[in-house]
């Protein structure tokens, strides 16, 4: 019998560790829940909304919904590297570089009517996803510079060919210095634009 | 919106803690007097004050051209009020402010308006921006000014006016809009007003010299800000005690008023608006606030100054006292220099060596930027122009890895831990930047002057400050976007169904008459009607015979095709005797000239139809009518399908990124040239329909056409170079 | 001419990290000077062993890291960690104990973790304790002052005992720490006249006080260059002198040694201003680094009353190595016009 005794204490301790832990775990579970978007939300909240179809979705949400069903996270060219980290960060993946077969990376640009030239056909109003154009049948039209996502979609339909994608200007306001660089620190290698993609350059 | 209502919100909240807070260091210091506190951190840079102070304040001759620009404040740009080639006189306002941030900007000078354009400003970014350049008279004619005389008895809201109509904006270095400043809005009640004449930067002088020359000046622009703030219970002019000409003369200006001149031990950055207030009164602006919200509004000595001017003589700011110093001067002093003198002329007037220079600094060692454009103008905020030898700043020697030595935070004036700062800034961990309060930087410099590993902290935070509030803001965008893009699917999927509702509305209409007229179909108004609308039917079809009878179109398209093919030979001729780099823009044209070729075919074809049909019975073609209708709602039904044209727009999009993909720049190229023949073609056919139907665009047409045209010859040239360069 | 663009400030203080660790280094002269006095010139060939060995490591790494070998030897941080080691090693070691120990601690210690800042531990105490726990034998035999055994040994004795294979053991002695430790019997009083380690020196031991001293010399110096902050070392110290006393029993048998044999005697001077001072591998906030200095302090006396080894500076320093971050976590201090200061991982609040 003396084993026994000797068996069950430690057992019962451990057992009761157990337990304990185990209850308070669970409280913790309970009690300190994170409550997330769906994953889906999450997502989304991560595209730049160009809506541009680029990445073969017919606008930001539909690939939101594909990602979230497993497509790859490299597919978006607006959203660029910085989105496909935020991404990667999000679903706990690899960053992966854009996949050039739906876009290089590009300057942020928006749509520019040149207004002399614009019949007023109304067909950008109907190609842009944001209602970014104002302007009503044979009257000129114009671009709400701070709605144009620079999703290109408005250009090809125009019959005048009036509409340019002009660069976004910095203002002087919104100027700010680069990070400077890491100097004598860096080696070739750990330089980061030799990681993106220059197969184009090739 | 929302975001004003959040702030508003925050400073409600904050408004009771202040509130609270301002009655317990009232009670306080009424039994206490004045106690200068301490801030942390903090620096001793060599002060280098004594080259500029040697002697008084000058002035130099007025430069050529002033250039002035349009935004020398925070806040909106002014918009012009003259045109070019008008006179100006002096203190004329030439620039309304736009909004209520803003300034007005006034003539320099009298001149005239030669240019109104992007020129150089004085801006680390060495951008351009709206300038208006005056070709000055050198009569320096003033225009005439109005004085506010009385102003105590005047109006609050008259004075600040005139203070907003003379464009002064707060000259110490930010440039924020006095008049906006004086006029503190839902805060706590002012219960003390700071006069600023710190000026802790090193070498820079103005503000030292203009309190030693211009006290009284100073003082009574002291008592209009008074004024305006209601007679705040304290006012305290802070100077740091290493001025002690400019203390004395304070001293003595202030005699017989109620104003405190402050003084406290020199350090950098004293004069930081925060720092001085916790300097003088001990309270913290909280964070994200103003000094309102602890009942405290701050001013410059130079600000007061410009105020004073402003109220009792009228005159606009078009004229700031400017320190100029650096080894690489002959002359190092203070100057009285109009707003808009080229930065060049004051520098060539103090006998600039070129040799020894190597940066033009706008402001102090500690917090200037340099420039590199030398005819940026003197604005408003310029209070120092330094022009340092190689020896007297060296450039910075490469930045070492952070040793954690901890001296950085030692010198933080905002009790930041920069150490962290800039390895979360290295690592662009925006999250943890903003957990470390990188937002209450005043990018003072304390931590990058005393890094014992040279590592140009500030500029870190400059760049990660500025990464961070772009990403709010697309981020922002982005929301909107989303919110607008879905607004926009609910409308057309609610158009939509509207459509679908009308289409079935008709649909039954349609049946239930078709009903109708079965069971009356042997009456007698029946037969009358079928009769008529055979009538109608039959003249309907000679009107469109009339228009282009089937005979002449065949016509057309006859003559189309032979010139067609007409070409093609030509162009398969030229090119099988063009040489071989030459071959290339002829294939181009000749592929083109096939097209038109296959075209012309189809139009024939389609002619040829056309006149067969034409030959049918008038009956054929009112059935053929009948049936249009259906036709055009099957259209419909399949737009619905594809959503919208933006739907149908995607879908494009989505095959030219899949085309792309994997292409070399000549496939894309070649691509490029097809798309816009392909458009080309496209406009053509849109011409000649509107020139056949006497369309009002056909101008428009036309010279869409033609560009596009144009951009095809480039592209083909751009091909034709690419292909001999292989 | 092109004129320069370049974002403020535009002037320096002239501190470079170079001349901070030029400054380390001069300041432990009077110490190490004590040391040769008392214990014969072993203590020099032991410093001069882990510099060469230390510089030749940062230099092939550099090189295998493809980045310039001069720019970085010339911050002198790899000399300063290699002079602290051969300054902690027992003299007349044998040759390849310094030599090992510089290589673990600038290789594993320092370059492993991505070179000079990224260290989390420090890489002299690092290199110090791979080689206490390989070695232990070597590590634990120090030689006695010169006085008590009639001279230090010779030089060509010296270059026999660290290159040759002549034992040690005719010159070493019982460090006062060991002796006290080891006293099981008698009152310190007493013991304090028996041992001549004690009855010729003066509070803690001959020569040993006087390295102390010397390093206390040398760290007021670095305080006074405001290279170190006050804030660890006293913390380190206080803590010491408070356990210390609430442990000397009287001077009883079971004494655990006067406050003033533990301030004096062992590292304990070197640990507090050239140790725990080390600012890659402590804390950022002074609050922190308080903290940091009165932990070092606790486990320090910890290990020498209750543990197994001589002394207790390289296990207290790394032990506290380990904590540092979280420390920092909970010690930032307040930023200006926040209410209360917060922690780093508190990121919602924002
Ligand atoms: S490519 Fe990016 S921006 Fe464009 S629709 Fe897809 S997710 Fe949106
Ligand atoms: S205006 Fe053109 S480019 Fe801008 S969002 Fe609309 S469709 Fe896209
Ligand atoms: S002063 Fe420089 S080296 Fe020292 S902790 Fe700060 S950033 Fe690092
Ligand atoms: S620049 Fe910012 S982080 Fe550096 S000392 Fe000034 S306030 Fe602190």
């Amino acid at each position: 019998m003396e084993w026994l005794s000797e068996v069950s204490t430690p057992l019962l301790i451990l057992g009761g560790m157990a337990l304990v832990f185990g209850a308070l775990l669970g409280f913790a579970a309970v009690r300190f829940r994170v409550e997330g978007d769906p994953i889906v939300e999450q997502i989304d909240a991560l595209l730049p909304q160009t809506q541009c179809g680029q990445c073969g979705h017919p606008g930001c949400r539909p690939y939101a919904e594909a990602i979230a069903n497993g497509e790859a996270i490299n597919r978006c060219p607006p959203g660029g590297q910085a989105t496909i980290n935020e991404l990667a960060n999000l679903l706990d993946v690899e960053p992966t570089p854009l996949d050039a077969e739906h876009g290089i990376e590009d300057v942020k640009k928006v749509a520019f009517i040149r207004e002399a030239e614009c019949i007023g056909c109304t067909k950008c109003i109907q190609a842009c996803p944001v209602d970014a154009i104002v302007g009503a049948a044979k009257q000129m039209h114009t671009v709400i510079v701070d709605e144009c996502t620079g999703c290109d979609l408005c250009v090809e339909p125009c019959p005048v060919d009036c509409i340019d994608m002009v660069p976004l200007e910095t203002s002087l306001q919104e100027w700010r210095p680069n990070k400077p660089s890491d100097g004598v620190q860096l080696i070739a290698s750990d330089r980061p634009e030799l990681h993106t993609d220059d197969r184009s350059a090739a | 919106m929302s975001q004003v209502n959040e702030r508003q919100s925050a400073s409600e909240r904050r408004a009771a803690r202040e509130a609270h807070l301002i009655a317990s260091e009232k009670a306080r210091d009424l039994s206490r007097e004045l106690k200068i506190n301490d801030f942390h951190g903090g620096v001793h840079p060599p002060e280098n004050k004594h080259q500029s102070t040697g002697e008084p304040i000058g002035s130099i001759p007025l430069a050529e051209d002033l250039i002035v620009p349009l935004n020398q404040h925070i806040g909106g740009t002014a918009i012009p009020l003259v045109k070019l080639g008008d006179m100006v006189l002096k203190g004329q306002k030439i620039a309304e402010a736009d909004g209520l941030v803003s300034c007005p900007v006034h003539a320099p000078s009298s001149g005239k308006v030669v240019a109104i354009e992007p020129m150089a400003v004085p801006h680390p970014s060495g951008m351009v921006a709206d300038c208006i350049q005056i070709r000055t008279d050198g009569r320096d004619e003033w225009c005439a000014l109005t004085p506010l005389a009385d102003y105590a008895n005047r109006d609050i809201d008259d004075v600040l006016e005139k203070i907003r109509d003379c464009g002064i904006a707060g000259m110490g270095g930010a440039g924020f809009p006095t008049a906006v400043k004086l006029n503190p809005r839902g805060g706590a009640e002012i219960d003390t007003l700071i006069i600023n004449g710190t000026e802790c930067e090193p070498y820079i002088t103005a503000d030292d010299m203009l309190m030693r020359e211009h006290a009284s000046e100073i003082i009574g622009g002291v008592e209009i800000l008074a004024h305006l703030l209601d007679q705040p219970e304290r006012v305290l002019i802070g100077i740091e005690d290493n001025k002690p000409e400019a203390i004395e003369a304070m001293k003595k200006a202030a005699e017989g008023t109620r104003f405190h001149v402050v003084t406290f031990p020199t350090k950098y950055p004293s004069g930081g608006e925060k720092q001085l207030i916790e300097i003088l009164t001990g309270r913290e602006v909280p964070n994200e606030g103003l000094p309102a919200n602890v009942g405290i509004v701050c001013q410059n000595v130079g600000t007061a100054r410009a105020v004073f001017r402003a109220v009792t003589l009228g005159e606009p700011l078009i004229s700031r006292i400017t320190t100029v110093v650096g080894e690489s001067l002959q002359r190092q002093r203070n100057i009285d220099v109009p707003l808009g003198t080229p930065i060049r002329h004051v520098l060539e007037q103090h006998g600039l060596d070129r040799k020894t220079l190597q940066r033009i600094i706008i402001g102090g060692p500690m917090m200037g930027y340099t420039i590199e454009d030398l005819s940026a103008p003197v604005v408003k905020t310029t209070n120092c122009i330094l022009a340092p030898s190689k020896q007297e700043l060296p450039a910075p020697p490469p930045a070492q890895a952070c040793i954690r030595c901890g001296l950085c935070a030692e010198a933080c004036p905002a009790s930041l831990l920069p150490q962290q700062l800039y390895w979360y800034a290295r690592a662009e961990d925006r999250e943890k930047l903003q957990a470390y309060n990188l937002f209450d930087c005043i990018e003072c410099g304390a931590c990058s002057y005393v890094c014992p590993s040279s590592i140009p902290l500030v500029q870190y935070y400059r760049a990660a400050k500025g990464d961070i509030r772009e990403a709010r803001q697309e981020k922002e965008k982005a929301d909107r976007a989303r919110e607008r893009f879905e607004y926009r699917k609910l409308r057309l999927e609610k158009a939509e169904q509207e459509k679908e509702a009308k289409r079935l509305a008709r649909k039954k209409a349609a049946e239930e008459a078709r009903k109708k007229r079965e069971q009356e179909a042997n009456s007698p108004e029946a037969q009358a009607a079928k009769q008529e609308s055979d009538v109608v039917a039959a003249a309907l079809a000679r009107v469109k015979a009339k228009q282009a009878t089937p005979e002449q179109q065949l016509a057309r398209a006859q003559r189309t095709l032979t010139s067609a093919e007409h070409r093609v030979e030509r162009m398969q001729k030229k090119l099988a005797d063009a040489e071989e780099a030459q071959k290339p823009p002829l294939e181009a044209q000749l592929k083109t000239a096939e097209l038109k070729l296959q075209e012309a075919r189809d139009r024939l074809a389609e002619a040829e139809k056309q006149a067969a049909a034409a030959d049918k019975t008038p009956e054929q073609k009112t059935v053929e009518s009948s049936a249009e209708p259906s036709i055009t709602e099957d259209k419909l039904t399949v737009a619905g399908a594809s959503s919208s044209a933006a739907g149908a727009a995607i879908e494009r999009a989505k095959a030219a990124a899949a085309a792309r993909a994997s292409m070399n720049p000549e496939e894309k190229l070649a691509q490029e040239i097809d798309a816009l023949k392909k458009r080309v073609e496209k406009a053509e056919a849109r011409l000649t329909k509107a020139r056949n139907e006497d369309d009002p665009n056909t101008g428009a047409f036309e010279t869409a056409l033609e560009k596009m045209q144009g951009k095809l010859q480039e592209k083909l040239a751009q091909q034709s170079q690419s292909g001999s360069q292989d | 001419m092109s004129l320069m663009r370049i974002t403020s400030p535009h002037a320096h203080s002239g501190q470079s990290t170079a001349k901070v660790m030029l400054q380390v280094a001069a300041a432990t002269v009077p110490g190490v000077l004590a040391l040769v006095v008392f214990f014969g010139p072993g203590v020099l060939v032991n410093i001069a062993l882990c510099v060469a060995t230390a510089l030749a490591c940062e230099a092939a790494v550099m090189k295998l890291r493809d980045r310039p070998v001069g720019f970085y030897l010339k911050d002198y941080s790899a000399l300063v960690t290699a002079l602290l080691l051969g300054i902690a090693l027992p003299p007349y070691c044998p040759w390849w104990i310094p030599v090992i120990g510089s290589v673990s601690a600038i290789l594993l210690a320092k370059q492993l973790y991505g070179g000079m800042g990224y260290n989390p531990f420090n890489p002299a105490m690092v290199g110090y304790v791979v080689l206490l726990i390989s070695f232990p034998v070597e590590m634990t035999r120090w030689v006695a002052p010169a006085e008590l055994i009639q001279g230090t040994p010779a030089l060509g004795e010296t270059f026999a005992l660290i290159f040759g294979n002549m034992n040690v053991d005719g010159f070493t002695r019982a460090t006062p720490l060991e002796i006290v430790r080891h006293n099981q019997s008698t009152i310190l009083a007493q013991l304090y006249e028996m041992e001549p380690m004690f009855n010729k020196g003066s509070i803690a031991g001959l020569g040993w006080e006087m390295a102390n001293f010397g390093f206390l010399l040398g760290g007021l110096f670095l305080l006074f260059r405001r290279l170190i902050t006050w804030h660890a070392p006293v913390a380190m110290l206080v803590t010491l002198t408070a356990l210390s006393v609430v442990f000397y029993d009287g001077g009883s048998s079971l004494s655990e040694g006067s406050p003033l044999l533990h301030l004096f005697s062992g590292a304990t001077m070197l640990g507090a201003f050239f140790i725990v001072t080390d600012p890659v591998s402590g804390c950022t906030s002074n609050k922190g680094r308080l903290i940091f200095g009165a932990g070092v302090g606790l486990l320090v006396f910890v290990i020498r009353a209750w543990g197994a080894y001589p002394d207790a500076v390289a296990f207290a320093v790394l032990l506290m190595n380990f904590a540092a971050p979280f420390i920092d976590n909970y010690t930032l201090p307040r930023t200006y016009g926040h209410k209360a200061a917060r922690k780093a991982t508190d990121l919602e609040e924002q």
